[in-house]
Parts: structure tokens; C-alpha cells; sequence
């Protein structure tokens, strides 16, 4: 357990005034406050040593216990202890602490030094557990479509829902999953942020996909049919004749799910990459050069 | 739905804080039986409030600017999330 330097905590010297006091814990209490720093874990942990700080020099018995024993605080729980004893023994069955007060909120070293409740003032502010934070990753083709998937967080198991959809860095909220709150407030939040890792051969900018294909020369310049994976299975495109390079065509509806829209989708955008052919035999060289002359 | 007056007598505040915080369209009440409840919905807003308010001394002013600054950094965070993304679709043409 280590000693504390409240003044420290809160920039002061052991000359501080009740006002310096009160100025240095409102200044830090408003730039670390957990309502205004929302999952910032540092804040939160700042604003509780901040507040520590504040209970004990902003109380003049305190304040002035903690001064007296400073760094040899031991000796202080000792004398504490030796006290409470002799009045354990004057009043048998005497009051216990009737405040509601999570011990947990306060340092090692403050509890040591007063004891459970520290005496505490009855009003307690109500604060909202802490945000837990998850990281879950998943394959482009695993958010096709919705599916659902259970999370360990803190040893416990948690079902949850994927909508189809969702993308890369997306954060969804489930409530009340979150750390339990302090002083009888509501449980946190849980925040999944999702890293989706692309597995698949398409690229994938918003709802729509995106693909290069390679396009047979003789098909581009006469047409045809060619067969096109999707991420929904195979299907059949007509190929104008006389298609050009990088000719980019839109299939409606054949993208990627939309987030949270059942039956929407995205478009699939394919880029044409015309092949042109090698190791040509005599007869096809012979056959382009007829063509070359009667082109030129 | 929670009984004003037990959510008052909980935290520590009066019925005029209240007040004021629907005056500056902060919060919502709804009134049954000559009483005032606030929606569940609601309650986790109003405790935000009073925590700022009891804990570093902020007006209902300053509460509504404090929530304004709030929702845009997050529509930012959102922003910069949907931004990375669009990004990272020309960072693999690249590569």
C-alpha cells in the first residue's frame, strides 16, 4: 500500500487555503469529470483520485490527521485501531456505519487511514458504471450475413446479434453490460468494435463491392457471356461487343448487405481487364496482321 | 417511469433544479395524477446532469453547451471511423 500525497494530486502546497483547495479540485474535477471524458479509463481512474484528495483536505479533521501522521500514516491505522478497540469495549452494541458507501471508490491508503467509511459524508454521488471495451474480429464474408455469436467479457458468457452489414471499425453499444455502478448507479455499457479482415477477392467501399475482371479479348471485341462469382454465388453477364479497357459495369443489388435494412444491398462494380492473348500460333498472327490492314 | 420527487429526495436536489432543466428543453417530464415523472428513457440523461451539476458546479447552460460539444465529438469520431475506411479502399489499390 502506498502513501498518497493528496497535495500533490491536486497541485498544491501544504500552506494550501480551503479556497486553493476548493479552486484546485473544481479546475481538475471539470477537465476530468467521466461525464465529460466517456471511455477514457485514465480520466475516470484521475477523477477518483481527484476526488479522494478533495474529501480529505477539503475536511478540516482530515485534513488534519492526514498532515499530522503525513508519510508515517501506519502508525495512524495502529492508533486508529487501538482506539476503536477501547470503544468497542465502553459501548457494546453500539451503532455501526449506516451510510452506503462502496469502499471500493477509495484508495488502500485512504481506507487504512479512516477507516471502512472514512466517516464519509452522507451524500454520495451515483455514478454510472465504467464502459467496458471489446475488440472482435471477423471475416468480410462472416458479416454477409447476420449471424449471431457469444462473447466472453469478465468470464461472462454474452450472446449477441451481428447485423449483416456492419463495417470495418464500427462500434455497437450493448446496454447495461458494462461495469456495475458506483454507489447504487446503473451497470456501464458494453462497445464492440469490429475489425473486419477482408478475405474474399473483392474490395469493398461502403455498401458497394468492387472487382477486376479479366475480359478475353475476342469476348470484348464480339460480345458474349461470362459467369461472375458474387459473394451470393455465381451469375451470368452479357458482355457488350466492342467493350472497352477499365469499362466499368454496375450490378444493382449485388453488393454487400446494408446495415441494419433487411434486403437492401449495395451495387457490385466490375472493372474490365481485357487479356490480350500471348503465344500466338502462325494462323492467329496472320489473322491479325489481315485485320491490322484492313483496320489501317 | 421515476417519481420526481423521489428522484429529487435520492440526489440531493430540488424540485426548481428540475424545473429549470425543462425550461432550457434539457429534459422532459410528464405529469399523472398531478405528479411528475420522468421516462426511464430519460433517467440516465437526467443523472448525467446532476452529477455535472453537483460535482463541478454547471448551470443548465453550461450543461446544454456541454452535451452540444459532446454529440459533435462523436459524430466526428464517427466521421473520422467512415473516413478511415474510405482510406483504406485506395491504400490497397496501392499496395
Amino acid at each position: 500500500m502506498e502513501y498518497i500525497d493528496y497535495y500533490k494530486v491536486l497541485g498544491l502546497d501544504k500552506n494550501a487555503t480551503q479556497d486553493d483547495i476548493k479552486k484546485a479540485y473544481r479546475k481538475l474535477a471539470r477537465k476530468h469529470h467521466p461525464d465529460l471524458n466517456p471511455n477514457d479509463k485514465e480520466a475516470h481512474k484521475k477523477f477518483q483520485q481527484i476526488n479522494e484528495a478533495n474529501e480529505v483536505l477539503s475536511d478540516p479533521e482530515k485534513r488534519k490527521k492526514y498532515d499530522q501522521y503525513g508519510k508515517d500514516w501506519q502508525q495512524a491505522e495502529q492508533f486508529e485501531q487501538a482506539r476503536q478497540s477501547r470503544q468497542r469495549s465502553q459501548h457494546f452494541g453500539g451503532e455501526g456505519f449506516s451510510g452506503h458507501f462502496d469502499e471500493g471508490d477509495f484508495s488502500d491508503f485512504f481506507t487504512s487511514m479512516f477507516g471502512d467509511a472514512g466517516g464519509f459524508r452522507q451524500h454520495q454521488t451515483k455514478f454510472r458504471g465504467e464502459d467496458y471495451q471489446a475488440e472482435l474480429q471477423l471475416n468480410l464474408t462472416d458479416v454477409y450475413k447476420t449471424h449471431q455469436q457469444v462473447l466472453k467479457v469478465n468470464d461472462k458468457n454474452i450472446r449477441i446479434t451481428i447485423p449483416a452489414g456492419v463495417e470495418d471499425r464500427q462500434k455497437i453499444k450493448i446496454k447495461g453490460f458494462g461495469a456495475p455502478g458506483i454507489n447504487g448507479g446503473p451497470h456501464g455499457d458494453l462497445y464492440i468494435t469490429f475489425h473486419i479482415i477482408n478475405n474474399t477477392e473483392f474490395k469493398r467501399q461502403g455498401n458497394d463491392l468492387h472487382k477486376t475482371v479479366d475480359l478475353e479479348l475476342y469476348t470484348a471485341v464480339l460480345g458474349g457471356e461470362m459467369t461472375i462469382d458474387t459473394l451470393d454465388g455465381k451469375i451470368k453477364l452479357i458482355v457488350k461487343p466492342e467493350t472497352q479497357n477499365e469499362t466499368r459495369v454496375r450490378l444493382k443489388g449485388k453488393g454487400f448487405p446494408v446495415y441494419k435494412k433487411d434486403g437492401e444491398f449495395g451495387d457490385l462494380i466490375l472493372t474490365f481487364k481485357i487479356k490480350i492473348p500471348v503465344n500466338l500460333t502462325e494462323k492467329q498472327k496472320e489473322l491479325f496482321e489481315q485485320l491490322s490492314k484492313l483496320s489501317s | 417511469m421515476v417519481m420526481l420527487d423521489d428522484f429529487c429526495a435520492g440526489h440531493h436536489v430540488e424540485i426548481s433544479f428540475i424545473h429549470s432543466l425543462e425550461e432550457n428543453g434539457l429534459i422532459e417530464t410528464v405529469a399523472i395524477n398531478q405528479a411528475l415523472y420522468i421516462t426511464s428513457n430519460d433517467l440516465p440523461k437526467l443523472e448525467q446532469i446532476t452529477r455535472l451539476h453537483q460535482d463541478l458546479n454547471i448551470n443548465p447552460e453550461g450543461i446544454d453547451a456541454i452535451n452540444h460539444l459532446l454529440k459533435h465529438i462523436e459524430e466526428m469520431k464517427q466521421e473520422i471511423a467512415h473516413l478511415r475506411n474510405r482510406i483504406s479502399f485506395y491504400e490497397d489499390d496501392e499496395r
